[in-house]
């Protein structure tokens, strides 16, 4: 803190105390969310030039004459220092520009668009289930210090952990649809289905829900339940155990005993009171834990053949198809370092000393 | 009888007469509490056990057989001749699981070996000098720390081309950032002791401090942060091997072996299961080791 800042907080009323703070820290965390975009950026540009694909013969083919080749080398810019290669890189994909994909013959812009909102549907899901029961979870957990509640929610979390999401997905499939056929196998729809609702948000969910067609949305939600649930059972494992190591941390400050000795109910204390206190510090969790969900998304989506973000990539991979690859690194990475600066920006809003120590 | 005794009476003394003594007094009682926790001492049979897998796998099965193709032989049940079936290609899937476990060691051990090094000497000089040089070398963890990892090892590992090696690259280059912000405060917490000071009052270099001071003062936290990212370590790159950027066939990777079940999965579902579960139950026995060792680490420091 510079003597002018602490100067300031000290003369000032309450209101700009209470903001200065935070007012400065998102200014600093603008700058650090800036500094890691670029580093982002670099990054992703960085592997497009170590990749052994000469991007060049990756558009004449390797019957072009060399006068052709050097012409479109010439033309992709790849004759330029790497600086400016790298200013030119930047320039476009702060437009957006992200090249086009080798296979679609699309903008990769259009492409990650139009994939997108499946992964955010399928995540969005198994957050859901994730939070709605991981917190609960992982509060009975802490109540329950060391008894049998404590030991089996900690195992089970501990199971998510420890679990390849590939082969869940591969056993749920093999269970749930092959043997018990309780619900759809791989994709978003029944092939019937496909094309039947217009396309609003991307989440079939809603859409079928704004155009109020039943068997669409009943279809969607029986190919989604599987793949939600499978992920949402690892976000779950993390935010029982969050949770679980909050609230110990929550029930043995003082206040808690000074209210149970007011005479509130234990529940009432629990589940309010302490809880209550935690929030903050899940919020951030809940937002990790959605990053991480992307991730998973890559391997969920690839056993589902589920047509979102993971997908998209991963076939890109094996066509060599570089401009979609990366296009789809740095969408999640911006997605990423998003709710790390939510995350980041919620901390010090709630909790003071998070506010002195920055 | 009395041997033991006396053994234990020497390595619990309260009033160590050699430093020799004292750590490994220190060692023992570590061992105790470690020894108390179910869970941890399961966790750390089955990382005995799989580590024993590894070596004795030629021993016990010939290295040839693990991709000794039988067509005849393809896709059996489990049976007396294989115990736990065979693939699409008539291969023994115990053995090659078993096979496997090497993989997966010499994977988690080439990370474990770029990381520590990597990671301690970007946050070692941060937190002992501070001021700018901290900023830059934090920013530069910061920024590979926002990263998603797999979608970044993906990244990497298509840039560098699928296999094993660059497996491991990718992975290494994703892990780092954590080690370098636990050795960063580790010392930071040790900066202003004065043991530190006494050394700095004898002329030693600052290298010298870090080094012989500082170092060894961290690897605890370090090598309990690593037993707990090795369950990572293996799940993300059984998850590479899984979408075919890690080791090629027909290396027996565990995460291929359940990609190559896929196609099976409905009529021979124990093809692609198999592997899976070596991959689940070794990662839980690293995490399950990593907890309990973290345990007892906090019940000394508390």
């Amino acid at each position: 803190m510079t003597a002018a800042a602490a100067e300031a907080a000290r003369t000032s009323d309450g209101w700009a105390r209470r903001f200065a703070g935070p007012v400065r820290h998102a200014a600093k965390l603008l700058f650090s969310v800036a500094l890691t975009f670029l580093g982002l950026t670099c990054v992703t540009f960085f592997i497009g030039r170590v990749i052994p694909i000469d991007p060049v013969l990756a558009i004449v083919g390797d019957k072009a004459s060399i006068e052709t080749y050097n012409r479109v080398r010439i033309e992709i810019g790849l004759d330029q220092p790497i600086p400016v290669q790298y200013w030119r890189y930047l320039t476009k994909v702060l437009h957006g520009d992200f090249g086009v994909s080798v296979i679609t013959a699309r903008p990769v812009l259009d492409d990650l668009l139009r994939v997108f909102p499946a992964t955010i549907e399928l995540s969005m899901f198994a957050l859901i289930i994730g939070v709605v029961l991981g917190i609960p979870l992982g509060v009975v957990a802490a109540t329950h210090r060391g008894r049998w509640q404590d030991q089996v929610i900690r195992f089970a979390s501990l199971l998510g952990y420890s679990m390849p999401v590939f082969w869940l997905g591969l056993i749920g499939l093999l269970t749930f649809y092959a043997k018990l056929g309780w619900v759809e196998g791989p994709g978003r729809l029944d092939i019937g289905f496909d094309d039947i609702v217009p396309t609003v948000t991307g989440l079939l969910t809603v859409d079928s829900l704004i155009e109020g067609d039943s068997d669409v949305f009943w279809n969607s939600i029986s190919h989604l339940v599987l793949p939600s649930s499978i992920l949402g059972y690892l976000s779950l494992a993390y935010v029982a155990r969050m949770t679980r190591s909050f609230m110990l941390g929550q029930l043995k400050q003082e206040y808690i005993l000074a209210t149970l000795a007011k005479g509130l109910s234990p529940f009432r204390v629990v589940w309010v009171h302490a809880l209550g206190n935690v929030w903050v510090q899940l919020v951030t969790v809940i937002a990790l834990t959605f990053g991480s969900l992307l991730e998973g998304a890559v391997l969920t989506e690839t056993v589902f053949a589920w047509p979102g973000l993971g997908l998209y990539m991963k076939n890109s991979l094996f066509n060599a198809d570089l401009n979609a690859v990366l296009g789809g690194t740095m969408l999640v990475g911006v997605v990423y370092i998003g709710l790390n600066m939510l995350s980041d920006l919620l901390y010090p809003l709630v909790d003071p000393r998070a506010r002195e120590q920055r | 009888m009395t041997d033991t005794v006396a053994w234990r009476g020497w390595l619990l003394d309260p009033a160590p007469a050699s430093r020799r003594q004292a750590r490994l007094g220190r060692w023992y009682r570590a061992w105790m509490a470690f020894r108390r926790n179910g869970l941890a001492m399961t966790g750390l049979a089955i990382v005995l056990a799989l580590v024993l897998m590894a070596i004795v796998a030629p021993l016990i099965a010939d290295p040839a057989s693990a991709n000794l193709q039988v067509l005849e032989d393809r896709l059996q049940p489990w049976s007396s001749a294989h115990w736990v079936g065979t693939d699409e290609l008539g291969r023994d899937i115990l053995v090659r699981v078993l096979f496997g476990a090497r993989i997966t060691l010499t994977i988690v051990a080439l990370v474990s070996l770029i990381v520590v090094p990597i990671g301690l000497s970007i946050g070692l000089p941060a937190g002992y000098f501070g001021g700018w040089i901290d900023a830059v070398l934090m920013r530069i963890t910061d920024i590979f720390l926002s990263f998603p990892r797999l979608v970044l090892a993906l990244a990497f590992a298509a840039a560098l081309g699928p296999g094993i090696e660059n497996a491991v690259i990718a992975i290494a280059l994703t892990t780092w950032p954590p080690y370098a912000r636990l050795a960063r405060a580790e010392t930071l917490t040790r900066r202003r002791s004065e043991f530190i000071e006494a050394a700095e009052l004898q002329g030693a270099s600052h290298l010298r401090i870090i080094l012989t001071q500082i170092v060894p003062l961290c690897l605890p936290s370090v090598i309990i942060r690593l037993t707990l990212d090795m369950a990572g370590i293996i799940l993300t790159a059984a998850g590479l091997g899984f979408l075919g950027l890690g080791a090629q066939p027909p290396a027996a990777e565990w995460g291929a072996m359940v990609s190559s079940g896929r196609q099976v999965l409905l009529d021979q579902w124990w093809v692609a299961t198999v592997p899976g579960l070596a991959i689940f139950v070794t990662s839980l026995g690293f995490n399950l080791l990593g907890d309990g060792l973290r345990d007892v680490a906090d019940s000394r420091s508390a």
